[in-house]
């Protein structure tokens, strides 16, 4: 197989998957701001999150089995499973192996949501803030690509996209079930006789 | 289909997803909260039913089968 | 009176007036509970023999019994007062249900407010054995409306929070500390130990209707308070035992603030038993018998209590918070005479979508007075619509704390 063919699989799909995973990380946020319009309504935000993310992975598969069996790349098997154990760049490769573990506890917790229940998932779901921040940096660490233009614009539209829409959840104040925290009987009204 | 349609009143926190999917069995009130229509599951709607049980953000919606239902009314 | 009395019983007067605790098998009991038609007095009116069977069935020896006595309707006094004057008469009641479902635990779950209860019971359960002492144990429950409902008292047990829970799993499934648990109020508890001793057929022949009850009078009479009735007695029958109407009354809320109105004239001389009421459209609920004078207005009693019972929430649930809130907020305007357009249909509309939506029968409990106050109240609530009342002509304040 080409040598070449096999290093732009790697960076191809490396790329890809972080755009992917912006647009989940996006769509997350959209759907907790219960944000909808007469077409579009929520199950399609929630649809997409889902088709994105277990898509990410099938680039995901594409970005390490390409960069591990490329023998230009010298990096075994252990490399991309054991994290921070790479020879090449060991920092910033292993932050791309934490970022597919975290992604891999948040997709089976959603796959087996009824398994693991609404509390374990929402936990590990929260993973995603961390999850995304690893993949970027892993990107900026890793690639050989981040002096060309093109990978700057799409780095930088990533970045602004998760910005905008972290800005646009805090800005929300009080959430919908804000009326949750309220203690039972709050408003204590005089019994009557 | 022996099914009926169960929502967690206590998990449910009125996303209303529930309702988008399955409008011939759940309408939502003024508040965002799903009303649920009486009956079993038609056969031709299970497969959505199904869906809208996995969409909930909560897990608030669940299919029960009718023969395990204890109700007090 | 077997259920009512002036002070506390010590044990030594209890076995005098009552007797011996009969030994009786679990299936003997269930049999005799069964036989009997014993109806349960918490509210809910479920038959109280069906009930430990079920629990039974579940039960491998280690089932819990909690004893209701949380009595967080406002209206209603018997339970506080049938703990004050037969502690023992209820502990024998658990001791038998206990046996009947096979249960080592027992709980007496009382309502902090109810002093004297808390302390004849505690008093009583210190008279009893060893063994018995290790049983039992007294929970005090927390104040507010909804801590007596089954699920919410089980809660409290499990983890301190009076709030009730989704079902599945009921309590004679899955209840204190995950064990088989009747919940039973304690009322049915002390019938169910009176039955035991003196056979089903003591019960089935008294009054008219068959059984006894304690009802709590109040409101239009002269002397409100407790009452021990045979089930027969007419509502006529029960405003003379207390004392008589204080003046004229229109209306009766029956069984509670979960009950409903009925008019007084139509059913003066109707019986007040669980069957004919219910045949009748009505139920005994919890045993309130409240008389609305015939200058109050009905519209006004009814702002009130649905906006007590809307502040009582636990909550939990969407519905209940909002729709109930909602429909308090909108019957106060209305109550006030100071309506928006629309309001009386709102409240029409909002309480058919109360209905069900809870995951316990609080709103429900609003839903079927406000049913019945649309049904009796129709034309002062079609007045009030217009800004005016049928009953009086000064402006009205609620008042809210």
């Amino acid at each position: 197989m080409n040598d070449t063919l096999l290093w732009y699989a790697t960076r191809g799909a490396g790329v890809v998957s972080l755009v992917l995973l912006t647009g989940v990380v996006v769509l997350g946020i959209v759907s907790v701001m219960r944000w909808q319009t007469a077409s579009w309504p929520r199950f399609l935000t929630t649809g997409f999150h889902r088709n994105l993310a277990l898509t990410t992975l099938i680039f995901l598969e594409i970005h390490v089995v390409t960069a591990v069996v490329d023998p230009f790349t010298a990096l075994g098997w252990e490399a991309a499973l054991v994290p921070f154990s790479s020879p090449y760049r060991r920092f910033w490769l292993g932050l791309g192996v934490v970022g597919i573990y975290l992604l891999l506890a948040i997709i089976v917790t959603s796959l087996l949501r009824p398994l693991f229940g609404p509390r374990i998932w929402r936990a590990v779901h929260w993973l995603a803030y961390a999850m995304w921040p690893v993949a970027l940096i892993h990107s900026i660490g890793t690639g050989t690509d981040p002096r060309f233009v093109w990978m700057l614009v799409i780095e930088a539209i990533c970045v602004g996209s998760v910005i905008a829409a972290v800005a646009w959840r805090v800005s929300r104040g009080a959430p919908p079930t804000a009326w949750r925290q309220l203690p039972a009987n709050a408003a204590q009204v005089k019994k009557w006789t | 289909m022996d099914e009926v349609l169960e929502v967690d009143r206590i998990r449910c926190d009125g996303h209303g997803i529930c309702a988008e999917l399955l409008p011939e069995l759940i309408t939502l009130d003024d508040w965002g909260y799903p009303i649920v229509k009486r009956g079993s599951v038609p056969d031709h709607l299970a497969e959505l039913a199904r869906r809208a049980v996995d969409d909930c953000p909560v897990l608030a919606l669940r299919l029960a089968s009718i023969t395990a239902i204890t109700r007090k009314r | 009176m077997d259920l009512i009395g002036a002070n506390a019983e010590s044990l030594a007067t209890h076995l005098e007036r009552f007797g011996p605790l009969p030994a009786l098998s679990s299936g003997e009991l269930i049999a005799e509970v069964e036989a009997s038609g014993l109806l349960g007095r918490g509210g809910a009116g479920f038959p109280v023999g069906r009930k430990w069977q079920t629990v039974a069935e579940r039960s491998s020896g280690h089932a819990v019994v909690l004893a209701n006595g949380a009595e967080g309707e406002p209206l209603s006094h018997k339970d506080r007062s049938l703990m004050a004057a037969r502690p023992h008469l209820v502990i024998d009641g658990a001791l038998l249900a206990a046996g009947a479902v096979g249960a080592h635990d027992i709980i007496l779950y009382i309502g902090t407010e109810h002093l004297a209860a808390n302390a004849a019971v505690r008093h009583a359960l210190a008279e009893r054995s060893k063994d018995i002492r290790g049983r039992a144990r007294i929970v005090t429950a927390p104040p507010g409306y909804v801590s007596g409902e089954e699920s919410a008292a089980v809660h409290f047990v499990n983890a301190g929070d009076a709030r009730p829970t989704t079902t599945p799993p009921r309590p004679f499934d899955r209840g204190v500390a995950g064990k088989p648990t009747l919940v039973q109020n304690v009322e049915s508890l002390a019938l169910a130990a009176l039955i035991a001793r003196r056979g089903h057929g003591w019960y089935t022949d008294r009054g008219r209707r068959g059984g006894i009850g304690l009802v709590t009078v109040s409101g239009a009479v002269n002397h409100a308070g407790v009452h021990e009735i045979a089930f027969g007695s007419t509502l006529g029958d029960l405003a003379a035992a207390a004392g008589g109407l204080r003046g004229d009354s229109q209306a009766v809320l029956l069984g509670g603030y979960f009950g409903g109105w009925a008019e007084v004239d139509e059913q003066w001389g109707l019986p007040v038993d669980p069957g004919s009421m219910r045949a009748r459209g009505l139920a005994i609920g919890c045993g309130v018998v409240h008389f609305l004078a015939a200058d109050s207005c009905g519209v006004e009693a009814t702002s009130r209590i649905v906006a007590y019972l809307a502040s009582q929430s636990a909550r939990q649930c969407g519905p209940c918070v909002f729709g109930l809130s909602a429909i308090a907020a909108t019957m106060q305007r209305l109550a006030t005479r100071s309506p928006q357009a629309g309001d009386l249909d709102h409240i029409i509309r909002w309480t058919e979508q109360l209905a069900g939506r809870g995951a316990c029968h609080h709103p429900d409990g609003a839903v079927v007075l406000l049913r019945s106050a649309m049904q009796l109240f129709a034309d002062d609530l079609a007045e009030h619509q217009r800004r005016r009342c049928l009953t009086v002509s000064r402006p009205l304040r609620v008042a809210v704390a």
